[in-house]
């Protein structure tokens, strides 16, 4: 009986298995391996040690990225809190007014940004103004921000509506504060919401290219239009490097973020 | 049996009675030649040819019309164009050289046919066979197809020449006047300037304008070019591909290079638009219709190619792609003619007025793109990327990511240094306690 059970199970699992290795495992084995060869397909260390050039566009991308999912945790946060703590009816409501722009593509939306704010674009004309914004990193942030802004709403919101009614209650009876019941329980208790938040905000933002190609005029470019121009080129060893080493810094940066969280649920429970 | 496999049965049975009801459809058309259709896959660029927009007409489909009323008997079977398309050369050639598809025609560039034809990707063929290739300018024949000298592998289909669009409500005269690269390159228009957002076509301007071989193989060459581009990068509002439309229509841009027949199209959207040829040379290049040596129906091909060659295609097509075309019967066409003149009064002498050999006296070298060899290709690549990260940060980016990631790091730190002291606190309270109890038990 029991061993059929672990059948059934792995033929359940058997599409998933298939799919990780075929779509996840089989092309990270891909990316290493061209990572690791030259053109001719002989072992090599050079791509690797050529990233030394491209450390002014990681620095760059990760800058705005930083910069834009602060902005994003700024707004994010009350907006996630208010809807949070407004009517069940109204919630659906204002979580689908949040979802609303993001049922028009990216690009569309993106391009669209564009032609708002370009030199003779919609707002120019309407303010009559020259008003010079696309093409600065302001506009590149404002786009990250505007793009991936209900990312960060989201899981906020999924986490603080999680969080019992009767703990603002307790915390004022043991005289809390308004701003230290926020401080010390509603903040600490949503930790794990701003975590997963600002990682689905950064990650896309850092390795966005459409944004900047479109709102950064091209004039500067961050890693993800690096990675494409490579392989586009056709300089796939480059543009293979490029990426794994991109993956190993999120990798890292998340498993830095990771720890947090846990050691913050600790924190909550004493 | 549970209702919801019953139901899943029924699903799956309704589904296979589908697919078998579809190719009945296909035999039935058919019966005349034992209902046998033959798929021919056609891999062309977005947006070059006719799709019956407007009642004008739809290639594709008068192709398929011709063939199954005049040579199906002759081959004994129908046909029917499967057409799909892509975005650049190199997503062409990739999905070919990994055999991620089987087409019958493709429109490569100049550059890139020469480099199939190199790897030995294109099926050889006398285009003089076609019927129809009478009607191609002698230009384009022979030694005109430097790309395919003798137009062994390829039958041409647009071409073009790059020129400098501007405004003439924001540039003044004198700067236009002598037709040169020299405007994209004028403090006046700091800020109104476009460049290619591609290195290929941002480093040829630099290079027509210096009158340096756009295809040398001299990595010193290509710097200079690249330091030119670093000198105009301070003029230049963005690094645009196809935004360009967009941003030359509203005028929110003054001065771009762009490719004539896109032009026409600019214009016919904002009359102040105005172009010139450069006069110290420029880029000029064909796309041709080529069988890959992995075509499954070559003979087919060839009638594809044959009737996109016949007016009543080749003027159809050329109204609707805009560029071009290399057809003597589509110049001379009235249909044409018309279409053409709805666009722009000066459309002719925009695009036929000058040609490639007029328009590149004062270049030294060949105007046209060749492949490059890896190493030059990773050298314009790390060019290219100097050029962008060049002055590319400002302090207040520095600053402000900076001071955002100081914050949360103290803010982290600060919060695993309370922790540790509150659980130090109840650890040694425990201890107190144990310690108070174990004096009681005595």
């Amino acid at each position: 009986m029991k061993k059929k059970h672990s059948i059934m199970r792995s033929i359940a699992a058997a599409p998933h298995v298939f799919w990780s290795i075929l779509f996840i495992i089989l092309p990270l084995i891909i990316v290493v391996y061209y990572a690791f060869t030259d053109s001719e397909g002989s072992f090599s260390f050079e791509n690797i040690l050529s990233l030394a050039d491209y450390a002014p566009i990681f620095a760059l991308s990760l800058e705005l990225s930083v910069i834009a999912t602060f902005i994003c945790l700024i707004i994010g946060y009350p907006m996630a809190y208010i809807i949070a703590k407004a009517k069940p009816e109204r919630q659906k409501l204002y979580i689908m007014l949040l979802m609303l722009p993001m049922w028009t593509n990216l690009l569309i939306r993106t391009y669209s940004i564009m032609a708002i704010l370009d030199d003779g674009g919609f707002l120019n004309s309407l303010l009559n103004t020259s008003l010079h914004i696309v093409g600065t990193k302001g506009a590149v942030i404002f786009g990250m921000v505007y793009d991936f802004l209900p990312y960060m709403v989201l899981p906020i919101y999924t986490c603080v509506s999680k969080i019992d009614k009767n703990m603002w209650e307790a915390a004022s009876d043991l005289g809390c504060k308004p701003v230290q019941v926020m401080t010390r329980v509603i903040l600490p208790l949503s930790t794990s919401g701003i975590i997963s938040g600002v990682t689905m905000v950064l990650v896309p933002s850092i390795s966005t290219f459409y944004i900047s190609q479109k709102l950064g005029g091209g004039t500067f470019e961050l890693i993800g239009d690096t990675i494409e121009r490579q392989f586009v080129t056709g300089a796939l060893n480059t543009g293979a490097a490029i990426s794994l080493v991109m993956m190993i810094l999120i990798l890292i940066s998340l498993s830095v973020m990771n720890r947090f969280t846990d050691s913050d649920e600790g924190g909550i429970i004493v | 049996m549970t209702k919801k496999s019953i139901l899943a049965i029924i699903f799956a049975a309704v589904l296979v009675f589908s697919l078998f009801s579809c190719s009945d459809e296909g035999e039935d058309g058919g019966n005349n030649f034992n209902g046998k259709v033959v798929t021919l896959n056609v891999y062309n660029w977005g947006e070059y040819i006719s799709d019956g927009f407007e009642g004008a007409l739809d290639s594709n489909a008068a192709f398929e019309e011709y063939f199954n009323t005049t040579l199906a008997e002759k081959y004994g079977f129908r046909v029917e164009v499967n057409y799909t398309t892509y975005a650049t050369n190199e997503d062409m050639y990739s999905k070919i050289k990994n055999g991620g598809g089987s087409f019958d025609v493709i429109v490569p560039s100049d550059y890139m046919i020469e480099k199939m034809i190199n790897e030995d990707m294109l099926l050889e063929f006398n285009p003089e066979e076609l019927p129809n290739f009478v009607n191609i300018d002698d230009a384009f024949k022979g030694e005109g197809a430097v790309y395919d000298p003798g137009n062994r592998h390829s039958v041409p289909y647009t071409y073009g020449m790059l020129g400098v669009i501007y405004n003439e409500a924001l540039v003044d005269k004198e700067d236009y006047a002598d037709g040169s690269w020299a405007l994209l390159w004028n403090q006046k228009y700091k800020g109104k300037i476009l460049q290619f957002n591609n290195p290929r076509d941002a480093f040829g301007s630099a290079m027509y304008f210096l009158n340096l071989d756009v295809n040398s193989n001299s990595l010193d060459v290509w710097t200079a070019a690249r330091n030119k581009l670093a000198e105009q990068k301070p003029l230049v509002q963005g690094y645009v591909n196809d935004e360009i439309f967009n941003k030359m229509t509203t005028a929110s841009a003054a001065v771009a290079p762009y490719f004539a027949g896109d032009f026409l199209i600019m214009a016919s959207q904002n009359d102040d638009l105005s172009f010139y040829y450069p006069k110290e040379g420029t880029n000029y290049f064909v796309d041709a219709m080529c069988i890959p040596k992995t075509a499954k129906n070559p003979d087919i091909a060839k009638e594809y190619i044959n009737f996109m060659l016949s007016e009543e295609a080749a003027v159809a097509n050329a109204l609707y792609v805009g560029y071009a075309s290399p057809n003597k019967v589509v110049v001379e066409s009235e249909d044409y003619r018309e279409g053409m003149a709805e666009l722009h009064e000066d459309w002719y002498e925009i695009l036929y007025g000058v040609s490639p050999a007029e328009a590149n006296v004062n270049y030294s070298y060949s105007p046209i793109y060749k492949s490059f060899t890896p190493e030059i290709q990773s050298h314009v690549n790390t060019l290219w990327e100097s050029l962008k990260t060049e002055n590319s940060t400002e302090l207040w980016v520095h600053i402000a990511s900076i001071t955002i990631i100081v914050a949360v790091v103290a803010l982290a730190s600060y919060s695993v240094f309370i922790k540790k002291k509150r659980s130090r606190h109840y650890r040694m309270r425990d201890r107190e306690i144990a310690k108070a109890r174990a004096g009681l038990k005595k």
